[in-house]
């Protein structure tokens, strides 16, 4: 057991402490996978499973302790971080904007939004051979791809979240003289914040996707070409941890992006 | 229509005291008139709908004292909160005109409470009691000094860093009279402000406000379908008729201030007046409940 659940286990048995529901919420976030890594240990050294295609969880982790050693996992995982995260500027930035401003403008929205109907179900993947011919083998094709898969659920959700808002807010605005800048700013954008936080994670699930995706192809370095790599020489271990190190990153940017949600909606987080 | 001018002709008493808060305010008032904050002639609205116009406001035309707190009662779906849009800046009228006189510098010339909640649930008591300031960029130092201070006439100063989801209606409504009283503005607009809140908190919230707003004596404007509310409140009463909006009646209320609002409640002129109100009322209460239930009047 790791020290996390240990010490959530020692709290709830002490006798008169309280936890906050949002701290046992984070205990269980972390708990819940590994648990699952434990039940597959289990099963690998009991013979349930076939360990040509499921290594042990625990030589998976040799394996990972081998590639954090000789620095190759780090390489990939700076590549595919670097990828991600320009990823979410060029994709992210502009459709917040554009999803505020077309929540605000019915001209604008009438406008844009048959195109995003038309482009947002076109599977990203089958536009990869389009993207790699327009921006080449190098890092731009990556960094796009990433930023296409990011760009519409924040953009849906953002349109949406400022539709919510009640018109109420906007007459407050407006009587107290809020500019339109100011009227972006103060109602606008923390109006649809919880939407957009949703657009966010969904988003950051999408990028992930098509990051390990667009470095199967065309790549040399990323987690999405260590795992292509590992197929090609057939070290399973290596694939699975590209696998963990994928899923765990999922965990980890939903934690962070839930803690990012606590403080930017401080208003919901007592519901 | 005789009827409200004799109304209105025979109890001009109360109009005497409004002079005074006048020179308080130091307000500008409407050009050749002595005090006059707003001016209506024949205001009317027209909504274009799908099953053709729909008059909203028919002909309105009535004068507000500077410093004088007017009440407008009527049966619901009158008009008068359309009324109260028009003036706020939030809707435009369709024929007429309307004469505001212009705010004292760096003085906005209306803020609004509004019905129901309408606070800002992103922010906080402090935020959102600062907001008219804030956005009309005004010094750390006023600001602080003016939020602080109806912060703390409405009692919340100590819940400045709570969220309004954190507080009862009565104290959010609180809230949006401080909002609105920190943006010092020439007039105050209420739409039924405490329509939502029991009846305890509504004395009590009544009782506040008349105590904040003898302090400075604004010119109000304050919707409501309450008789007791606005006798309770107002210096002067128009009685609107039903859909569509025109003035019935426009009455004086002959109780000096300040009020104590339960002391006021107890004394038989009050409950005669609140009838004289009612007697203008009824008919149009029973007529706006015929067009709800679509018979013919």
């Amino acid at each position: 057991m790791t020290e996390a659940t240990q010490n959530a286990t020692r709290a709830f048995a002490r006798k008169g402490f309280r936890i906050s529901r949002g701290n046992v919420d984070r205990i269980m976030n972390i708990a819940s996978p590994l648990g699952l890594l434990l039940l597959w240990e289990v099963a690998a050294r009991l013979g349930w499973i076939d360990v040509r295609f499921f290594p042990a969880p625990s030589k998976i982790f040799a394996v990972m302790m081998q590639l954090i050693d000789n620095g190759q996992l780090w390489v990939h995982l700076k590549a595919s971080m670097y990828r991600l995260f320009w990823g979410f500027v060029w994709g992210g930035v502009p459709a917040l904007v554009l999803g505020v401003a077309m929540g605000l403008n019915r001209t604008l929205r009438a406008l844009v939004e048959p195109i995003v109907s038309a482009t947002y179900p076109i599977p990203k993947s089958a536009i990869l051979p389009l993207i790699l011919l327009i921006f080449g083998l190098g890092e731009p094709s990556k960094v796009v791809m990433v930023a296409i898969g990011l760009f519409f659920p924040i953009l849906i959700n953002t349109i949406a979240g400022v539709l919510e808002i009640q018109k109420i807010y906007f007459d407050v605005s407006r009587n107290f003289g809020a500019d339109r800048l100011q009227v972006f700013r103060t109602v606008a954008l923390p109006g649809a914040m919880p939407l957009i936080m949703t657009g966010v994670k969904l988003g950051v699930g999408m990028g992930l996707i098509l990051i390990s995706l667009a470095e199967m192809v065309g790549a040399k370095s990323g987690l999405g070409y260590m795992m292509w790599n590992a197929w090609e020489i057939l070290s399973v271990e290596t694939m699975y941890v590209g696998l963990i190190v994928i899923a765990a990153l999922g965990v980890l940017f939903t934690v962070l992006l839930n803690e990012l949600e606590r403080w930017l909606v401080p208003w919901k987080a007592a519901r | 229509m005789s009827a409200s001018t004799l109304a209105s002709a025979q109890q001009m008493s109360g109009a005497q005291s409004l002079s005074g808060a006048q020179s308080l305010s130091g307000a500008q008032s409407l050009s050749g008139e002595q005090d006059v904050k707003i001016r209506l002639r024949n205001v009317s609205k027209v909504f274009e709908t799908r099953r053709g116009p729909f008059v909203a406001l028919d002909s309105i035309s009535l004068d507000i004292p500077t410093g004088c707190f007017f009440m407008i009662v009527g049966p619901s779906g009158c008009g008068k909160t359309t009324l109260l849009r028009i003036l706020a800046g939030l809707e435009t009228h369709t024929s007429g005109s309307i004469e505001i006189s212009p705010p004292p510098p760096g003085r906005p010339s209306n803020s609004m409470i509004f019905q129901g909640d309408s606070l800002f649930p992103w922010m906080t008591v402090w935020e959102n009691a600062a907001y008219g300031l804030t956005m009309r960029r005004k010094p750390q130092g006023e600001v602080k000094e003016k939020v602080s201070h109806y912060l703390n006439r409405t009692g919340l100063l100590r819940f400045a860093d709570h969220y309004p989801h954190q507080l009862s209606g009565g104290m959010r409504q609180r809230v949006s009279i401080a909002r609105a009283f920190a943006n010092d503005p020439d007039i105050l607009l209420m739409d039924e402000p405490f329509s939502a809140l029991d009846e305890q908190n509504k004395v009590l919230l009544q009782e506040e406000l008349l105590k904040i707003w003898e302090e400075t004596r604004k010119t109000v404007l304050f919707i409501t379908h309450s008789v007791d509310e606005a006798v309770t409140l107002g210096d002067r009463i128009m009685v609107m008729t039903a859909h569509p909006g025109r003035e019935k009646a426009t009455l004086d209320v002959p109780f000096e201030r300040p009020r104590q609002v339960l002391e006021l409640r107890a004394r038989p002129a009050y409950g005669e007046f609140v009838f004289n109100i009612w007697s203008y009322l009824r008919e149009e209460v029973q007529r706006a409940r015929a067009q709800d239930e679509g018979r013919p009047q």
